[in-house]
């Protein structure tokens, strides 16, 4: 299997492909973030840091909102790619989001998203050759497995506040146990406070 | 055959407009209450089911009021829902939602409503000629299993405003559960209880509230079957253990219990 994954989402008009590719111990951070704030227009992607990514589900979910908010235009960033980024906040803070969620000099592990629309289609080996010249990193695959080695629980557990109380729920998961059944709980209230994102009380 | 096609189009009609994209399998509309349709669907991908609710608009209602009573419903819904998850409370998980649109899309629950497999069981056992009192330990272990539930929601500050049968659902646990008819011996009341239908739930910690969350709870399992109210003293009994001032609550229940017997008589 190739390691650049495209996906159609459910839901989501056949025109609008998600092509997913994940790297890891990436070198040059800096000059691919100087891309995204040059507006280089080669460099249309979702630039994640996949250190905050919980599973595949959390990313696409993320694709799956900017790309409906595209749909529906109402979109609150730049394009569809910044919108991904920001579409993983808990709130309405997008420059937040994009420190907190965004490639920055210090990342090591790229999570990189490209949403092919019909004003910009992107062929898949279009997407990888490109990805291949720019990216210097290992390409790894695009699965739960390899992405949830990068992950850092902590830091997500502080952006989306799940530190606080939540006895019963925690009771629940060490009795199961297993490391995949807590990553399944994180992953699920990680989906219900990007969902409420902006929903103020 | 006329009818149904026409059927299957108009279902196909109120969809929202995001649902008409393609997707693995076409929603299929669940149930159609006053106010919401119940879809289950998928999310992201094929192999993730999906409940959506969707709250069209009404061409009676005053299309400003219309929107902001949608809008109201569907967020207070969700954020229920995200509360009561954080906490630990068995209750499906929030996946997205459009608030202007009408829907909120929430994990499926595999399993029946209690009503439902209450109904099951209970037939079965008229079926086999059982006595009423006979090998009921099912049944209590399914009012445990409610007290508890419902005394955890309430111990996080949540109250339902709709507590019936209908609105808590059985998910088996084992595979088998899933699959219906494996004869006799399996228990159709086995299950872990998932609470649904947040649509009137509202953050309280008020002993009232919390009481008329029970009342009315056991009016609905009293019209499901006499032997069923019966044995509603195990949820009350499981639900006092529940939380630190659930006894109150239960008391406050008398009260609540009065009221609505004398209103029966007047009405
Ligand atoms: N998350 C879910 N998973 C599976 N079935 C569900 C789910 N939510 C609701 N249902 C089914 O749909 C019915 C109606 O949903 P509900 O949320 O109770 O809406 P209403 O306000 O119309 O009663 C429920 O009684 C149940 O049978
Ligand atoms: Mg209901």
């Amino acid at each position: 299997m190739a390691l650049l994954q495209t996906l159609h989402l459910e839901h989501l008009p056949s025109s609008h492909a998600i092509h997913a590719a994940l790297y890891r111990d990436i070198k040059n951070a800096t000059h691919l973030q100087q891309q995204l704030l040059n507006g280089n227009t080669d460099f249309e992607y979702a630039f994640i840091d996949a250190g905050v990514i919980v599973s595949k589900i959390h990313a696409l979910a993320a694709a799956y909102r900017a790309v409906n908010d595209l749909l529906e235009n109402r979109l609150r960033s730049r394009n569809v790619h910044s919108e991904i980024v920001f579409s993983l906040s808990p709130n309405n803070n997008i420059a937040e989001s994009f420190r907190r969620f965004g490639i920055t000099p210090t990342t090591t592990n790229l999570l990189i998203i490209k949403v092919s629309t019909p004003t910009s289609p992107a062929a898949a080996s279009e997407v990888q050759e490109h990805l291949t010249s720019s990216i210097e990193g290992e390409q790894v695959p695009f699965e739960d497995s390899v992405l949830s080695q990068m992950t850092d629980v902590a830091r997500i557990k502080k952006i989306y506040k799940l530190n606080s109380g939540g006895g019963g729920g925690k009771k629940t998961g060490q009795v199961n146990g297993a490391k995949g059944d807590e990553r399944k709980e994180l992953e699920v209230l990680v989906l219900g406070a990007m969902a409420l994102r902006g929903v103020t009380n | 055959m006329k009818t149904e096609t026409k059927q299957a189009v108009n279902k196909q009609r109120v969809l929202p407009p995001v649902f008409q994209y393609p997707s693995a399998a076409v929603p299929l509309l669940i149930t159609q209450g006053a106010e919401a349709l119940l879809y289950r669907s998928t999310y992201l991908l094929p192999s993730i089911p999906c409940a959506l609710k969707y709250r069209p608009s009404k061409p009676y209602r005053h299309p400003i009021l219309d929107v902001r009573l949608t809008k109201h419903r569907i967020l207070s819904e969700a954020r229920v829902l995200v509360k009561c998850k954080r906490e630990g409370v068995p209750v499906p998980a929030v996946y997205a939602l459009d608030e202007a649109a009408g829907w909120l899309m929430i994990e499926w629950i595999e399993g029946e409503v209690v009503r439902i497999r209450l109904n099951e069981w209970l037939k079965r056992r008229k079926d086999e000629d059982l006595a009423e009192g006979v090998d009921d330990e099912q049944l209590l272990e399914l009012m445990t299993r409610v007290g508890s539930a419902v005394g955890r929601l309430h111990a996080v500050g949540v109250v339902h405003g709709d507590l019936t049968t209908s609105n808590l659902m059985l998910r088996p646990r084992s595979r088998e559960g899933l699959n219906g008819d494996l004869g006799a011996a399996v228990n159709t009341l086995e299950g872990d209880i998932v609470l649904i239908d947040f649509g009137l739930a509202s953050q309280s910690q008020a002993d009232e509230d919390r009481a008329v969350d029970l009342y009315v709870l056991e009016r609905a399992f009293g019209s499901t079957h006499p032997r069923a109210e019966s044995l509603f003293g195990e949820v009350l009994r499981e639900y006092g253990k529940s939380f630190k001032g659930a006894n109150v609550v239960l008391k406050k229940l008398e009260e609540v219990r009065m009221r609505g017997r004398k209103r029966s008589m007047i009405g």
